[in-house]
């Protein structure tokens, strides 16, 4: 399992996959080959729309298009998915509720060199506070495939959270996945560590960092946010009794935010955080950002310890 | 333009393109493609047009210039270095995770950026801010942009321009570096932005044609655009994407992608003959 892919291209893949489905329409603003929908338009040229450098008219277009039926992706940077369009997507998608799935990739910090103006580190929580918006933010190559279909074949708003890097692929192919349940990926009692997208496999190793000094934790894939796996994070508040977020996004807002609200009104526990400071990027290779901005197995190891003190 | 004004530009910008190269190959990413094809522009602004100083980068009454496309830095920076706002050797530590050259502009980082950019369509709206300011507090500023052909696909170039018209901002002058092609392709291919000089008429500019790398050319740009009152103008500037090297030159792959160790000697290597050529 060292094979590494990135999930946008992961999700070029899925789109090729299921575009023989004559009602998918793809949508593309001068990105192609960075999103990777220039995947879909080598097989569908005629079905792969490029509306230019127009990140708000795209959006709005897309719901014209699933206004008449059909199932709508429309990909560029998770900047400016999120941002630039953001009242589009709020008025024209969110709102009346229409089947537009935005793939917007190049999220987070691991965008690397581009530097702040291009890291999306607010959109889960922009995304997540629209009503009837669905917000996944996959980990892996597998989970991106086997999502993006689930996505394509639900009704409605979907966000699609993808990244720029190479990742570790961390699922066997065929592992069942549902889109609003997450995935106990490693079982224990002392902690739990929460985490989304590209921090998952972080959690991972921060799992097994621990383990090696006698603290057992938990592992959630909590690819889905928005709606959010109330019964797996309720449990592991109950089963395990502190909780860490692992997140390649703000800690305002964001996946933390998600996890709290759960947290606070069903199950109390202690709770920290781990994600970028509330602070903008800047440039400079992925891997130096990650460990600048404390997204590191690490990182998540110190804070799982303080907590662990704090626990009852 | 005298023959010797001249001959000092084009060695200024020659070394602005080897600047270029440098940054983005130490980098190992970037955008070459559109800071050559604006190369000459920036040359021009920086050498001959802005009065600005190094040593005071934050003058209230200092010309401004945004680079609406703002990842072009790999030409700002290197216009900025050679013109003594930082150090030449700088370049070498763009886009790295200790350096203050980011990728897209940083006015608070950087000394000489005018205006933060990278989210294309935005830089000439500030630019309009800009100019609206040198209005209201009567000065005498100039307020230059920089955008590119591809970036006027964006409904936000067109409110900015609706607004400069508007408040009839005779102190406002935008290039557009007309080059022809955008990342996926062509631009009339992908999103076709012609015709961009009946656009801006229609708009309520006046529109000046020029070679982009003729520096006469710019002059008689920049002196029209002053001689023009109550209006805007915007500077339609035909250039080459990647140009002065000579396997990047309208090759759409140069946008943002940069040189490996062999081509960077390379492009150095043409820069450095066409520099002993005109000295
Ligand atoms: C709002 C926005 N959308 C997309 C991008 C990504 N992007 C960077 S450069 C570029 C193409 C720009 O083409 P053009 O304006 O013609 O620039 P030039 O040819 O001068 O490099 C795109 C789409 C961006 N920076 N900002
Ligand atoms: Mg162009």
């Amino acid at each position: 399992m060292s094979q590494k892919i990135a999930t946008r291209t992961a999700y070029g893949a899925a789109l090729a996959e299921i575009g023989g489905n004559p009602n998918i329409v793809v949508l593309d603003a001068d990105l192609s080959k960075s999103t990777k929908t220039d995947t879909f338009k080598k097989k569908y040229p005629e079905r792969h729309i490029n509306v230019g450098i127009a990140e708000s008219n795209m959006m709005s277009i897309a719901a014209g298009l699933a206004a008449c039926g059909k199932t709508v992706f429309a990909s560029t940077f998770a900047i400016f998915a999120s941002g630039r369009a953001y009242d589009q997507v709020r008025n024209s998608i969110g709102y009346p509720h229409l089947n537009v799935k935005i793939g917007a990739t190049h999220a987070g910090i691991t965008v690397g060199e581009d530097g702040a103006s291009h890291q999306a580190l607010e959109d889960i929580a922009l995304m997540r506070a629209i009503p009837g918006m669905t917000v996944i933010s996959p980990a892996d190559a597998v989970s991106t495939g086997a999502l993006v279909k689930l996505a394509a074949e639900m009704v409605g708003p979907v966000y699609l959270r993808l990244g720029r890097l190479d990742v570790p692929v961390l699922y066997e192919e065929n592992t069942k996945f549902e889109i609003g349940k997450g995935l106990t990926i490693k079982d224990g009692k002392n902690i739990t560590l929460i985490a989304t997208g590209f921090m998952v496999q972080q959690a991972l190793e921060a799992a097994e960092r621990l383990k090696a000094e006698g603290i057992s934790a938990r592992v959630i894939d909590l690819h889905t946010i928005k709606p959010i796996d109330t019964e797996i994070i309720v449990k592991a508040a109950r089963e395990t009794g502190a909780i860490i977020t692992c997140e390649e996004h703000n800690i305002m807002g964001g996946l933390g935010s998600a996890v709290s609200e759960v947290v606070v009104r069903n199950a109390p526990v202690p709770m920290d955080f781990v994600g970028v400071e509330d602070q903008f990027g800047k440039s400079g290779k992925p891997q130096d950002l990650i460990v600048k901005y404390g997204l590191t197995p690490e990182k998540i190891v110190e804070k799982a310890k303080a907590l662990l003190k704090r626990k009852k | 333009m005298d023959g010797k004004t001249k001959l000092e530009l084009q060695m200024t910008a020659t070394k602005i393109r080897k600047g270029i190269i440098t940054a983005v190959a130490s980098a190992g990413s970037g955008h070459p493609g559109g800071s050559l094809s604006g190369a000459d522009i920036m040359t021009y602004l920086y050498f001959k047009e802005l009065r600005v100083d190094p040593k005071n980068p934050k003058d209230p009454n200092r010309d401004r210039f945004v680079l609406s496309k703002g990842h072009c830095t790999p030409g700002l920076y290197s216009t900025l270095a050679y013109r003594g706002f930082f150090p030449v050797e700088d370049l070498t530590e763009f886009r790295q995770v200790d350096s203050y050259l980011e990728g897209h502009p940083n006015m608070d980082k950087v000394p000489g950026v005018d205006m933060s950019t990278g989210s294309l369509g935005q830089g000439i709206s500030a630019a309009v801010g800009m100019a609206l300011a040198g209005k209201l507090d009567s000065k005498e500023y100039r307020v230059f942009s920089l955008l590119g052909d591809g970036e006027l696909e964006e409904g936000q170039v067109w409110e900015a321009a609706m607004a400069a018209a508007h408040y009839k901002l005779d102190n406002l002058t935008a290039f557009v570096d007309y080059n022809g092609l955008q990342i996926d392709g062509n631009i009339t291919d992908v999103m076709n932005p012609e015709p961009i000089a009946d656009k801006f008429r229609a708009f309520g500019w006046n529109v000046i044609d020029i070679n982009a790398h003729d520096f006469d050319e710019i002059e008689k740009g920049i002196e029209g655009a002053k001689a023009v009152k109550g209006k805007p103008t915007a500077i339609i500037a035909h250039s080459v994407k990647g140009k002065g090297v000579s396997f990047m030159e309208n090759d759409p792959s140069w946008h943002g992608s940069a040189p490996k160790k062999e081509q960077a000697e390379q492009a150095i290597a043409e820069l450095d003959a066409y520099l002993a050529a005109l000295s």
